[in-house]
């Protein structure tokens, strides 16, 4: 998997209910719960941490080989980044910025 | 059962408060006849007070955070606190009546990422819109507010309520709100003050006015399921809650007392005394507020409605009995059917007192 970075866009509203995090897309009112996996996805997505980096965090905390992993994640980062309410770059934050700043 | 009912049902297992209705300020620059509030400031939370509170609610998991007043815009501090709202990641919506919204507020509303702005018109006749707020010139202000707010991208509910003042204008004021692109909800309950005067309730639309809301099809959708008698109660409704207040939500006001609703003012404890969960785990009031099933209630359990009456907890506190009926509801139950509620026999057989005054209890702790 080449290095990849996620962050949350600020357009989103996010809780945790119960172990699920509950997110609303402000620009489209679309509502999501995510899983515990895509929980902690959704928490790593700090556009510091590496996509490779969270693949191996889920490894560590749940029983699937890496391979599934990684095809996990990049469906589930496909799904909310076509929503707008996670931002992909081949770079880390500093460079997302501008582009967060442009979603608004 | 939709997702966002699900996680509905799931913070009601766990005694989550996912959604609080918080006013900033009861200060406002209109007046409008039929409103329930005092617009004095007697002490309202300082903007650290509120940033802090609204940590507290963060952590508790509160995800819906309706921003609310008065006017919310009469505070120079609003936009930091949605500001920091924002941060902590909640889902805000905001009610206006939008007087002071132009471009630039507009603008600062979308890039803070409020989801939703209810904003209140109550004509499409300035002069009648004016009339109601007692506030020259608003119904101009308020619609340029929704133009701003719509060329933003916003999301705009245009609220009305219908009451004496405004019953020949509901169809020209839906029809307004369709030709500004927004939602239109309108809400035939007056309630009375918060502080139990009732002589407001004057203003309420007469009875047969619901007749014609309830079979508005453009209001209520399917008009013959919305007006269905009522199917017999079974044991699910029974042993349901009325609503979310004091559940799944309650309501902050300025000075920091929390209550179970906006509409049910029983105080519940203050956010200036008490930590907010603390409140919110162990209140008293709370706590019977939430004990009280279908089953309990000395009128409406025995009642053809009980399962489809929207009867309101906090009216009927507000009538002096948060167990007994809502008559306001009766008569909604009864226009909307055509079957008379219990209550609406017993009155008819004159063994119901009338209206009494509430005066709020002393918040116990």
């Amino acid at each position: 998997m080449r290095q990849k970075y996620i962050l949350r866009s600020s357009a989103t509203a996010a809780r945790l209910l119960g172990g699920e995090m509950m997110i609303m897309s402000v620009a489209d009112s679309t509502f999501f719960t995510l899983n515990e996996v895509a929980t902690l996805i959704w928490q790593a997505a700090d556009g510091c941490t590496s996509l490779d980096a969270i693949v191996t965090r889920i490894c560590d905390q749940f029983d699937v080989d890496r391979e599934q992993a990684e095809r996990d994640v990049e469906q589930f980062v496909d799904a909310l980044c076509q929503h707008g309410i996670l931002l992909l770059s081949e770079n880390p934050a500093a460079d997302l910025a501008p582009v967060l700043q442009a979603q608004l | 059962m939709s997702l966002l009912a699900q996680m509905n049902q799931k913070a009601l297992e766990l005694g989550v408060p996912i959604s609080v209705h918080l006013d900033i300020t009861y200060r406002c620059n209109e007046r409008c006849v039929h409103c329930y509030l005092e617009h004095d400031d007697l002490g309202e939370m300082t903007g650290s007070e509120i940033r802090d509170l609204l940590g507290q609610l963060s952590e508790v998991g509160v995800f819906f955070l309706t921003l609310s007043g008065g006017e919310v815009l009469m505070r120079r501090d609003f936009f930091e606190i949605a500001e920091h709202a924002r941060r902590l990641c909640f889902n805000v919506k905001v009610k206006t009546n939008g007087a002071m919204i132009r471009e630039k507020e507009a603008r600062r509303m979308v890039e803070l990422g409020i989801e939703q702005v209810q904003i209140s018109v109550y004509s499409h006749r300035p002069e009648v819109h004016d009339a109601i707020t007692k506030l020259p010139g608003s119904f101009k202000k308020t619609v340029e507010a929704i133009r701003f707010l719509r060329a933003q991208g916003l999301k705009v509910t245009l609220s009305n309520v219908l009451m004496t003042a405004n019953l020949a204008d509901s169809t020209g004021t839906h029809a307004l709100a369709k030709e500004l692109g927004v939602q239109y909800t309108l809400d035939p309950t007056v309630t009375p003050k918060m502080d139990g005067d009732i002589s407001i309730l004057s203003l309420r639309a007469p009875a047969s006015e619901l007749d014609k809301v309830f079979r508005n099809q453009d209001l209520v959708g399917d008009v013959e399921a919305f007006c269905a008698p009522p199917a017999s109660p079974d044991e699910g409704v029974m042993d349901g809650y009325p609503c979310s207040a004091g559940h799944t939500a309650c309501y902050i006001s300025p000075y920091g007392d929390v209550f179970p609703c906006v509409q049910f003012p029983l105080p519940s404890g203050n956010v200036r005394r008490q930590k907010f969960i603390d409140i919110w785990q162990n209140s008293r009031e709370l706590k019977e507020v939430r004990s009280i099933r279908a089953r309990d209630l000395p009128t409406c359990s025995s009642c053809a409605h009980v399962g489809t009456c929207t009867r309101c907890p906090g009216l009927a506190y507000m009538e002096g009995n948060m167990r007994g009926p809502s008559t306001a509801d009766c008569e909604k139950s009864f226009r909307r059917t055509g079957i008379p509620s219990a209550n609406m026999l017993k009155r008819a057989s004159g063994s119901l007192t009338s209206l009494v005054q509430i005066r709020p209890q002393a918040p116990i702790h």
